[in-house]
């Protein structure tokens, strides 16, 4: 068997997902616990949460997989005209028909143009490419820049914490991944010196040649500053590197002094040579945000300076990935393009969109309210992204306890949190620490009442659990 | 590596070069998609932009794509995937209470109850339940595991990810992977990605594209020089050749592992699409354990099925399966590790391949207008699989094997000694050559034999049979002029 696939970092999360699911089970067939339901936090699930899906998405993807709803006289006039263009987009008129391997043309022009828009620099549709998830695209830009046979091995720069599955995808690529460390202390702060350290540490063990970034944060939560983005860019073309910026949470900005800034317009900002030369991927979903639709797998990367003959490869290797769902390129499509002022569906849209925005904003307002209160856990501020990433303060006898568990400390917490109070979060080891500290990860889009009770069971199991190992 | 420029200050060199990229690229080629297919869309466009040709559209019938050739979703199955993406639709009468029924079960086992949140990476229990129960009833009560399903985005994300496990070794232990001669060529554009040893062996074009035991042997030894073969892939029914393996073969090739310690990979997805009197598709698994407890508990196996052939189509669902049998456990816990990276397949593709596993039963509403419309496309499929053949083998210079299954044709050409020279001239493969000249002749795009394998010195290409019927006959006919006006002009 692939022995890169052997050295991937074994998956501490498989039991506690077992056993989340085996309590849901228990539920259902009627045991009782001291609680009526699981809270399903783990993972950064809109739906899964609770949160309802866009009615307008929902419409226009029905009638486009059922175009005889197009007759009848129940869906709005603009879901009707939306599904017959993209009906038309389809090869045989059809949602089951395979696209271009990128991405149905129309969509990817219309992706060109709303990066365009918000950036304020032109995007070509020849630079982007739909994937099934963000993820997809990231471990195909992956493909490229490592090498199984390569020695030294290559290696990725990649932030600690952050998103788990990225490690995974690079060691089973034969590459290296190398951690720099957020500033927990300040806000979860990218530093620039860190970077230098992580660097230096990184190639006494392999060769570095791209450097991962999430920006806003995953577990973090934290809004790159304008300022540290122009120290990663500099750094990368000082040292290099190949920018990777994972930017699916742009449109969760919850903080109003924080701004969502593109790395490629902050690139364009800084102007030639950088913003002709730098190399960078930016990969975005439709998994989060306002959509929600993790489900329906739709992502896209933009890419940026690559070499001209690189490209030709850089398309033969996106070929091996037939062609993305359309159900998530419909996604796609209706996340850059929602309705308009006069359209039929406007107002619906508009009061949806308004009651989750307000939702996240209290739900991220309520959680540093009450973790903050409380002792032994404190909270930085949540200035955008799907999830919280508070800190535990843990006793030396809750330590050892773990450890005689054979368990991480934060791993025994969400272990006990979860049979003690059905809510079910994932710890902070799992996406990587500083040495010493622990963390627990739970995402925050969910309904209001599913968070003021998740909040309310988390208080309770916390401070007892403090008390009982003080 | 920089450079400075006037000033003497650091000039920045490109990060991805062709030197620095992963080397195994280079080796990648998909030509489904390929030049051929880019040609074809540049003269769509022209088309569009008012350009005169000598035909008004461009047939596509390079891809085993049968909506985008008019064929047309069963109503069963976007009735519940509609219901499924919009659920207000379950109050709506129009829809068979059947339907309603699966939709809500689907719904029921979704995260929040909506096809947009995460599934687990393995797929959604229930549907795995289901894709179990349908194996079981396929393969006359041989039991099946939900465990050892694994739901995917197509069968191609399935088959990678396993080569992805697969593949280890350096230089002469490298892994090699027996596939056919011709083959879909995702194996062997996987292959080279994975930086793994391709082993071909030839599938024999005079009796009808079968595959001998005899040549499994002769490739393998040969290839135990140079890399340590693991894994013996086989397409039945073929793409693009379109045999349908008899029982006995599969015996021979099942023991052929046995012997020789081989991991099976059988691509299966075309196993409704049997036209030909006398054929049947076996499963292998079927056929493993009807072998007895001596194979069915050693040899270790992979079946991949997916919902974009068969009577649905649905190639833009991306949903597909594979099922792993006898998988050593530390290997399976690895595989489980490796499908969590990409999240999980596409919730509505598994919402898809559950109804496919779980269609209207005879009692039900929905039934007789199912059964309807899906005998009514396989139907049409063996029509134009008989007329393919029968047209094409009255040209001469074009033979035809029967299309005994599948969507493909794959006939061989005779190409006269000049238009051999003529394409070398021009720097292609003859078999391109005579494609692009058919490509802009006639608009008809299909894909060069070369692109999946052929025997050397013999040239083929693989047209779908896709088309409708009256639309399929105009291209035949079309196809056997060009030939001829192709040969007089090159002899």
């Amino acid at each position: 068997m692939s022995s890169h696939v052997r050295t991937v970092r074994p998956n501490q999360m498989v039991a506690l997902m077992e056993r989340a699911a085996h309590i849901k089970k228990m539920l259902e067939q009627g045991e009782k616990k001291p609680y009526k339901d699981v809270i399903d936090v783990c993972w950064g699930d809109p739906h899964g949460a609770g949160m309802k899906p866009l009615t307008f998405v929902r419409q226009v993807l029905a009638a486009c997989i059922y175009p005889q709803l197009l007759d009848g006289g129940n869906l709005p006039m603009d879901v009707k005209r939306r599904a017959q263009k993209l009906l038309r987009w389809c090869d045989g008129g059809s949602v089951g028909s395979y696209t271009n391997t990128g991405g149905i043309l129309e969509i990817v022009e219309n992706l060109a143009q709303f990066i365009s828009q918000r950036d304020g620099v032109p995007a070509h549709p020849e630079n982007i490419w739909i994937h099934p998830g963000s993820q997809t695209s990231l471990t195909s830009i992956l493909t490229l820049l490592l090498s199984s046979e390569a020695t030294p091995k290559r290696g990725v720069l990649v932030p600690v914490p952050g998103h788990s599955t990225v490690p995974l995808s690079v060691a089973a690529l034969g590459g290296v991944a190398a951690p720099y460390f957020l500033d927990e202390e300040r806000g979860w702060e990218l530093r620039a010196d860190e970077l230098r350290r992580a660097l230096a540490s990184a190639r006494g063990v392999c060769r570095p040649v791209a450097l991962y970034v999430i920006n806003p944060g995953n577990p973090t939560g934290h809004v790159q500053s304008r300022k540290s983005m122009e120290e990663v860019i500099r750094f990368v073309a000082e040292n290099n590197l190949f920018l990777l910026a994972d930017e699916v949470y742009q449109g969760s900005v919850y903080d109003a002094n924080s701004e969502f800034v593109s790395y490629k317009k902050r690139l364009y900002e800084l102007g030639p040579p950088l913003a002709h030369t730098l190399e960078l991927a930016s990969f975005h979903s439709a998994s989060k945000g306002l959509l929600g639709e993790c489900g329906l797998r739709g992502g896209y990367v933009e890419l940026l300076n690559m070499d001209p003959v690189v490209m030709p490869y850089v398309e033969r290797l996106f070929h091996l990935i037939p062609s993305p769902p359309v159900t998530g390129q419909i996604a796609l499509e209706l996340m850059v393009e929602p309705p308009q002022p006069g359209d039929p569906s406007y107002p619906l849209y508009m009061h949806e969109t308004e009651h989750t925005r307000r939702t996240l904003v209290d739900n991220v307002k309520r959680v540093l309210q009450v973790l903050n209160r409380l002792p032994a856990i404190s909270c930085q501020p949540v200035r955008g992204g799907a999830f919280a990433f508070p800190r535990l303060h843990l006793t030396t006898k809750a330590i050892r306890k773990a450890k005689d568990a054979g368990m991480q400390p934060d791993m025994f917490y969400c272990t006990k949190l979860l049979e003690d109070t059905g809510v079910f979060v994932s710890p902070g080891c799992e996406y990587g620490q500083k040495e010493g500290t622990y963390h627990i990860r739970f995402c925050i889009m969910t309904p209001t009442d599913t968070m003021e009770e998740l909040l309310r069971r988390l208080s309770a199991f916390h401070l007892k659990f403090m008390k009982d190992l003080s | 590596m920089s450079q400075t420029d006037v000033t003497g200050a650091p000039r920045r060199g490109k990060v991805l070069t062709l030197d620095t990229m992963n080397p195994n690229i280079k080796q990648v080629e998909y030509a489904v998609r390929g030049a051929i297919v880019q040609r074809a869309v540049k003269i769509e466009k022209e088309l569009r932009e008012g350009a005169k040709k000598p035909f008004t559209e461009v047939i596509k019938a390079n891809i085993g794509d049968a909506h985008a050739m008019g064929q047309k979703p069963i109503t069963f199955l976007r009735q519940v995937l509609a219901m499924c993406a919009y659920p207000e639709l379950l109050k709506d009468d129009a829809f068979p209470k059947d339907a309603k029924q699966r939709a809500q079960r689907i719904l029921e086992a979704c995260g929040g109850h909506s096809i947009g949140a995460y599934s687990a990476s393995q797929g959604i229990e229930c549907i795995r339940q289901d894709v179990s129960r349908f194996i079981e009833k396929r393969d006359g009560g041989i039991p099946s595991n939900p465990d050892n399903i694994f739901l995917s985005t197509g069968a191609s994300d399935a088959i990678v990810t396993l080569l992805k496990l697969m593949v280890s070794g350096e230089g002469r232990t490298r892994t090699g992977v027996m596939i056919s001669i011709p083959q879909y060529p995702l194996y062997s554009a996987a292959i080279a990605d994975l930086g793994a040893v391709q082993v071909s062996y030839y599938l024999d074009e005079d009796k009808c594209w079968s595959l001998d035991v005899a040549e499994l042997r002769r490739a393998l030894r040969a290839a135990r020089e140079h890399c340590h073969p693991r894994v013996l892939c086989i397409i039945n029914p073929g793409n693009p050749t379109g045999q349908v393996q008899s029982r006995q073969c599969i015996e021979d090739v099942i023991r052929f592992a046995k012997e020789e310690g081989l991991f099976l990979m059988a691509d299966e997805v075309y196993q409704d699409n049997v036209y030909a009197e006398g054929c049947k598709f076996h499963s292998f698994k079927k056929v493993l354990f009807e072998m007895g407890p001596e194979y069915s508990s050693t040899v270790e196996l992979a079946s991949f099925h997916s919902t974009s052939k068969c009577y649905m189509g649905e190639c833009g669902f991306r949903g597909g399966y594979m099922e792993i049998v006898n998988m050593d456990p530390a290997v399976k816990a690895q595989l489980v590790k490796l499908v969590s990276v990409r999240l999980c397949p596409p919730v509505p593709g598994q919402a898809l391949l559950d109804l496919v596993v779980n269609p209207p039963q005879p009692d039900e509403p929905s039934y007789s207008s199912f059964m309807k419309e899906r005998t009514a496309v396989l139907d049409a499929l063996a029509k134009k699989a008989r007329m393919t053949e029968q047209i094409f083998n009255k040209v001469p210079g074009i033979t035809c094997n029967p299309v005994q299954g599948a969507m493909y044709t794959f006939p061989r050409i005779t190409l006269p000694p000049k238009a051999i020279d003529k394409a070398k001239e021009e720097g292609q493969v003859p078999d391109m050559f005579y494609c692009m000249r058919l490509l802009e002749e006639e608009g008809i795009c299909l894909v060069p034999g070369s692109g999946f394998g052929q025997r050397e010195g013999t040239f083929h290409f693989r047209m779908t049979i896709l088309p409708p019927a009256e639309k399929l006959e105009i291209v035949l006919h079309k196809i056997s002029a060009f030939h001829q006006r192709f040969t007089k002009e090159f002899s």
